[in-house]
């Protein structure tokens, strides 16, 4: 029992300086303060809406190029340059971002889903789910995320379908063993054994007292994992394993660009500036998240 | 003690077991065996050359048959052979498997380096406008993809100012750029890692306690706090091996350097499964060994983990 109380007393002098910091940064009305939290949302909408309507944002074709502008460096009609056909890279990082943020998203769906399943079995149904749920978290991690997403290219064809399940299936580890965590945070504290010991049934506990409280580090891993969904993505772009050459995809135009690399840098430094912005972005959206959801 | 050891040493072997038949499973419940599929994109294959290559790497043998005798040759180090070449998949990892060796070993070393650096820097840091600069450091480092930070050295480094080639010479700064590459890349996580602890530590009381007694910041931080952060850093550490490896496939590549990665490229290209599968295995054993290690160093630094973990998860089960 001390141990508890001990836990709970470093967890609220813990907390203190963080209100003091967070009252005196609470000045300016409302609309100032959501900017302030949640500013990250407005670039990121940028890339979504790059991604579900690219030809609102640029007049120039991704595929095919004006070969006598080929080569050509940054300027204000082509931002990023053009490559060796004439292509406007800044459209083809527009037109690629569908790809690159769909890949993604089926990465982030696959990996939260099943490893949240897997965390809340593993924290709530007994010692023998637990066992279970984490050696198989254990062999998802002793395989590099890297390697499970190439078995299944090398088995399957390469495209954004077994790309993104790889990917998937490789962070399924992470969120499992988050949930995991969180779940044996919540369940110990005093309130979760007064509904279990008021009758409350297990699914109820579980849905009423237990997932809220989840919620927010889940969302935060959310957030964080499409923004490593992403950079593997790319990776595996790069190496020739995501979709074939024609389709723009952020990975493959840097690794197009590397043929050039010593006569246009902008084929691969402009694409690859757009892939930190976007990953750095995510990650500032999980913080925001995780803040916003600390009681 | 003993038995901590024992419990740790069984679960690794556990865990390779587990990988081996996952990985087994895997490559059975694939449309077709192997070697249907290596010849796939040969148009001069026809059936009897097929069913002569499947008799030859024992794969029209029954699939018990086939997982045993696999197993036992795991056992000896032998990993079948490779499909694209006939030579035994270990031979062709071992032919390789130095240079990504030196390049990922060193690259690990270095990034401890970049991560303890990074950390101290951030908690001794007296300006808050250094700190914090120095604590996003490690968040936009994990944002830089591998290859892009490589062709941005390589940009600058070769074809701007001339001072390394575009292709590896054996020269210092042929080996150098790529470990930095790698290690800028590894280092952020275990950089945040330790920071995060770092701070864990330094709200506890006995650290208020030292600096009432008169203790200077820097003799806190590295006599008391780094030692009670350092094995939250160490497990994750640990578990970068993975990206470590994932990271050296895009270095090699980038540097058009031999090694791992080259060989993992050509034998997905090729579809040469039993070569994936032994740099699969082989990742996995590299993997659970480094853990197994950092699992057996764990007590040596915080004593309490042997004694407490068995005692926290009854309290929670119950």
């Amino acid at each position: 029992m001390s141990l508890i109380t001990e836990h709970v007393g470093s967890v609220d002098t813990a907390d203190q300086p963080l209100a003091s910091t967070k009252t005196a940064t609470k000045i300016g009305n409302p609309a100032a303060r959501w900017f302030a939290a949640w500013w990250v949302l407005i670039p990121l909408a940028v890339f979504v809406a790059w991604a579900f309507l690219p030809s609102l944002f640029t007049g120039h074709d991704p595929i095919t190029g004006v070969p006598a502008d080929k080569l050509l460096a940054p300027s204000a009609e082509h931002l990023f340059g053009t490559d060796h056909l004439g292509r406007d890279i800044y459209s083809r990082v527009v037109y690629g971002t569908r790809q690159t943020l769909l890949t993604a998203g089926l990465a982030c769906l696959v990996g939260s889903v099943v490893g949240s399943i897997l965390g809340l079995l593993a924290g709530t149904a007994g010692r023998f789910a637990d066992t279970v749920a984490m050696r198989f978290v254990d062999i998802v991690l002793a395989v590099p995320a890297f390697l499970i997403a190439l078995i299944l290219v090398t088995a399957t064809e390469p495209g954004p379908l077994s790309l993104g399940l790889g990917v998937g299936i490789a962070s399924i580890a992470v969120f499992a063993r988050l949930v995991r965590t969180e779940v044996l945070r919540v369940r110990s504290r005093d309130f979760v054994q007064a509904a279990l010991m008021s009758g409350g049934k297990y699914f109820t506990v579980l849905r009423r007292h237990i997932i809220p409280h989840i919620v927010g580090p889940v969302l935060s891993l959310l957030a964080v994992d499409l923004g490593a969904a992403i950079l593997a993505i790319s990776g595996l772009g790069f190496l020739g394993f995501g979709s074939p050459p024609p389709t723009p995809e952020w990975g493959l135009l840097i690794s197009e660009g590397r043929q050039y690399l010593s006569v246009a840098w902008w084929l691969t430094t402009l694409p690859g500036l757009v892939i930190v912005s976007a990953v750095m972005l995510t990650a500032v959206l999980g913080r925001a998240i995780n803040k916003a959801f600390r009681f | 003690m003993g038995t901590y050891i024992v419990k740790r040493l069984g679960q690794a072997l556990l865990v390779i077991w587990l990988a081996y038949t996952a990985v087994f499973i895997a490559v059975q419940s694939l449309p077709n065996d192997p070697v249907t599929i290596f010849l796939s994109t040969d148009s001069a294959a026809d059936p009897a050359t097929i069913a002569q290559m499947k008799a030859y790497y024992g794969y029209d043998q029954p699939l018990f048959v086939q997982y045993f005798s696999q197993l036992l040759g795991l056992l000896r180090g032998d990993l079948g052979y490779s499909l694209s070449n006939g030579s035994e998949v270990a031979t062709r990892i071992g032919e390789v498997a130095g240079s990504t060796l030196i390049l990922a070993g060193s690259a690990f070393v270095l990034s401890v380096v970049f991560a303890l650096i990074i950390a101290s820097a951030a908690s001794l840091a007296r300006g808050g406008k250094l700190r914090k600069a120095l604590l996003n450091l490690p968040p936009l480092m994990v944002s830089i993809p591998v290859f892009w930070l490589g062709l941005l050295l390589l940009q600058l480094l070769a074809v701007q100012l001339g001072v390394m080639s575009l292709f590896p010479d054996g020269s210092f700064m042929s080996l150098a750029v790529p470990i930095f590459v790698l290690a800028v890349h590894l280092s952020a996580p275990i950089a945040q890692v330790l920071i995060k602890s770092v701070q864990e530590v330094n709200r506890q009381p006995f650290i208020e306690v030292l600096r009432a007694k008169g203790a200077s910041e820097a003799w806190i931080f590295y006599r008391h706090t780094l030692k009670n952060a350092a094995p939250a850093a160490l497990s994750i550490a640990g578990i970068t091996i993975g990206a470590l490896l994932a990271g050296s496939v895009i270095t090699e590549t980038v540097f058009s350097r031999a090694g791992l990665g080259q060989l993992i490229l050509q034998s997905v290209t090729a579809q040469d499964i039993p070569l994936v599968q032994g740099l699969v295995l082989l990742t996995a054993v590299v993997f659970t060994a480094v853990n197994l290690l950092v699992d057996l160093i764990h007590p040596q630094l915080d004593p309490r983990i042997v004694t407490s973990t068995s005692g926290a998860t009854r309290s929670l089960v119950a």
